[in-house]
């Protein structure tokens, strides 16, 4: 048998010298956590405005739902357009304790003053009112049984969005719905599920949405700037946590696997792998960190209502991940971040319109269609994004080795080095 | 003899043309057969039939020594179950490297959480190497699919078959884009495979199938025109005519 060993097998090295992108995002997003907490009015320093800290975190959320879509797109090959609808839900799952708790608090101290002790059902009555009054209503729906309760709500973050994504995925691969198909059948059941969050009757505040989901119950005393920085922390180490764990998934053979998936589906199936099950496995996977990412991201942006959930949400999810480059997780991480900080700076009013003399351009209009442009440049003409930028370098050091490809018939003649 | 495959009376048509037309064909256990017929004739067709990619319109496909049937089952658990295929265009999956999909065709359990539970050791290392060996791609096994010529992609292949550890394989064209000494390696592999287990071969180079030395089956108009012998079917007036003879 010949040696083997001078190949270089690459899956014998340990885990992070096989992939040193792992450790420099891990370090980088260390880095970019301390100098950001040291900067915070949190720590007496007001170079980050604790506005712009939630801006930061925020994004660190965007940049973890982006990474659940590249594995889904860029890995698994299943462009859904649904993903952010996956983040809503999380967001309104942890925002219904949020306000419950909230709410509670606040209307037991008011009835407290009264003469006599105020009973439970005037409390709950109390709390309903405060909650239901914009959509006039004061009962309280069935689907908030459980959010005076942190962990039963926390577990519906992850249940909710997971099992609507197992139903949905179960019966959408089953039928073997590919392509554009499945990308029209998960834009509509986005569409469906913020029109019926649009509603008043559903029992989740129709077109109001959840409110004053900054402050966190009980902790009135702690200052914004410190609540914001925790979360800014949580937010860091979610997406910390969720890089390692899909960097682990893509790793190994289910990676492979599912890679593979993506390139030719039929023929991962006269290997014998169910690819229906993969397919179902990773789409509930990221739906779930999904709901994670937006339940992180909603208590910094305070608010939360219908019009997240709508189907262009998704749509700029899947531009992200394009712009930053899907099939590697820091292209997905490069895209949201970059995308999302700038989109924040155009449509926030801070930059100066461009006067050309005949026409303002205002940017807060324009930005959609630069972005569009862009998304449009980039699938042409950078299909790898943003991401390919590092190919420039690495490929400087490991010299590309690939000779000119040779036809059927000079099949078995090797590439033309073998000769040299 | 107790059959491994037993195709009977098995019909498919594409919008009306009967591609398969009341075929019937049967393999034993460990038996190399080679299938003849010119260009349309079905013999890929055939090979999709047993392989689940496409449902007959009427017949039977039976499998196995319990005579399961393979028409209900999935590709996959057709795959499970022991069939493989090498396809007649090389489709091997081109971004990731040898290694990595000779590993994936590997015989190990295919369900989602094994496959990500599964880290390979030592022994597994050893049978990947020592099937690039045998197709001669170790000097490969840490570049791209995508990167290797059209001959070695169909060397890749044949590995990932033998990878798979059938009981019966179906193998489409694999001599294409190879040179005579390939040809002749490819050769011993498939007639070493089928002591072990069935093999059935799809060729068109009638040297190629001569050096297989086997029964052959001359299919014509998705039926069977002729079974024999080589020396028994290039005499054969009908074969000659359709085939032989253009
Ligand atoms: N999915 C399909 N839809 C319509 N027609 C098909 C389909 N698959 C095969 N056919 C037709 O069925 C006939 C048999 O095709 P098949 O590919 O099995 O031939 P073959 O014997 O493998 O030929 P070759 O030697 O060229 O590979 C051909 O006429 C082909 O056009
Ligand atoms: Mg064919």
């Amino acid at each position: 048998m010949a040696d083997v060993s001078l190949t270089g097998l690459p899956n014998r090295r340990p885990f992070a010298l096989r992939y040193p992108s792992v450790l420099v995002f891990i370090a980088a997003l260390a880095l970019f956590t301390l100098t950001v907490t040291f900067l915070s009015e949190a720590m007496g320093n007001g170079a980050v405005s604790t506005s712009f800290l939630k801006t930061l975190g925020k994004t660190l959320c965007l940049c973890l739902v982006a990474i659940s879509m590249d594995l889904v797109w860029g890995y698994c090959g299943i462009l859904s357009l649904g993903h952010m609808a996956f983040f809503g839900l999380g967001g309104y799952a942890i925002g219904m304790w949020l306000m419950y708790a909230r709410t509670e608090i606040i209307v037991t101290e008011s009835l407290a003053n009264g003469i006599i002790p105020p009973t439970a059902e005037e409390i709950r009555d109390g709390i309903g009112t405060q909650i239901f009054g914009v959509v006039g209503s004061s009962e309280f729906p069935p689907i908030w049984a459980f959010a005076h309760s942190l962990p039963l709500q926390l577990l519906a973050v992850v249940l909710v969005p997971g099992l609507i994504a197992l139903v949905f995925g179960w019966l959408a691969f089953r039928s073997r719905v590919t392509g554009v198909y499945l990308s029209i059948l998960t834009q509509a059941m986005t569409l469906a599920l913020s029109l019926w969050l649009f509603q008043n009757d559903n029992g989740l505040r129709g077109n109001n949405g959840l409110s004053g989901l900054q402050n966190l119950p009980g902790l009135d005393t702690v200052p914004q700037a410190t609540v914001s920085l925790w979360f800014f922390w949580a937010s860091a180490l979610a997406l910390a946590l969720g890089y390692l764990v899909s960097a682990w998934l893509v790793s190994g053979k289910f990676g492979s696997v599912v890679r593979a998936i993506r390139d030719d589906e039929a023929r991962v199936r006269f290997l014998g792998y169910p690819v229906e099950g993969f397919k179902l496995f990773v789409f509930t996977f990221t739906a779930v960190i999904a709901a994670i990412a937006g339940a992180l991201y909603y208590p910094q942006a305070g608010i939360i209502n219908p019009a997240e959930l709508a189907p262009i949400a998704s749509i700029y999810l899947a531009v992200w991940v394009a712009i930053g480059g899907r099939g590697r997780l820091y292209g997905a991480v490069i895209g949201a971040a970059f995308v999302s900080l700038v989109s924040t700076y155009f449509t926030g009013g801070q930059a100066p319109d461009l006067n050309l003399g005949f026409y303002t351009i205002s940017w807060v209009d324009w930005w959609t269609v630069l972005l569009g442009l862009s998304f449009v440049l980039v699938t042409l003409f950078a299909p790898k994004g943003l991401g390919g930028l590092v190919d420039l370098i690495s490929e400087r050091k490991a010299p590309n080795r690939r000779g000119a490809p040779l036809g059927p018939d000079a099949g078995a003649l090797r590439e033309e080095e073998a000769e040299t | 003899m107790s059959q491994l495959l037993e195709v009977s009376g098995v019909s498919v048509a594409f919008d009306g043309f009967k591609a398969i037309n009341n075929l019937s064909f049967s393999i034993g256990p460990t038996e190399l057969r080679a299938v003849i017929g010119p260009n349309g004739a079905g013999k890929t067709t055939f090979m999709d039939i047993v392989t689940g990619k496409t449902r007959p319109d009427e017949g039977t496909v039976l499998w196995g020594e319990k005579s399961q049937s393979l028409l209900r089952m999935s590709e996959s658990k057709i795959a499970q179950a022991g069939v493989g295929r090498k396809f007649q265009k090389p489709t091997v999956f081109e971004d990731q490297s040898v290694y990595d999909n000779l590993m994936m065709a590997l015989k190990k359990p295919r369900n989602p959480l094994s496959v990500l539970r599964f880290r390979p050791d030592e022994q597994d290392a050893k049978k990947v190497e020592a099937l690039a060996d045998e197709i001669g791609l170790v000097p490969q096994l840490g570049r791209k699919a995508g990167e290797l010529s059209h001959g070695q992609k169909q060397w890749l292949e044949i590995g990932m078959l033998l990878a798979q550890e059938p009981r019966l394989l179906l193998v489409d064209e694999p001599a294409a884009g190879m040179t005579p000494a390939e040809r002749e390696h490819t050769t011993e592999i498939l007639v070493a495979a089928a002591k072990t287990r069935a093999v059935v071969v799809v060729e068109h180079d009638m040297e190629f199938v001569r050096r297989l030395n086997c029964k052959v089956t001359v299919l014509h108009e998705g039926a069977v025109l002729a079974e024999g012998s080589i020396d028994h079917v290039t005499k054969n007036q009908d074969v000659i005519d359709v085939y032989l003879g253009r």
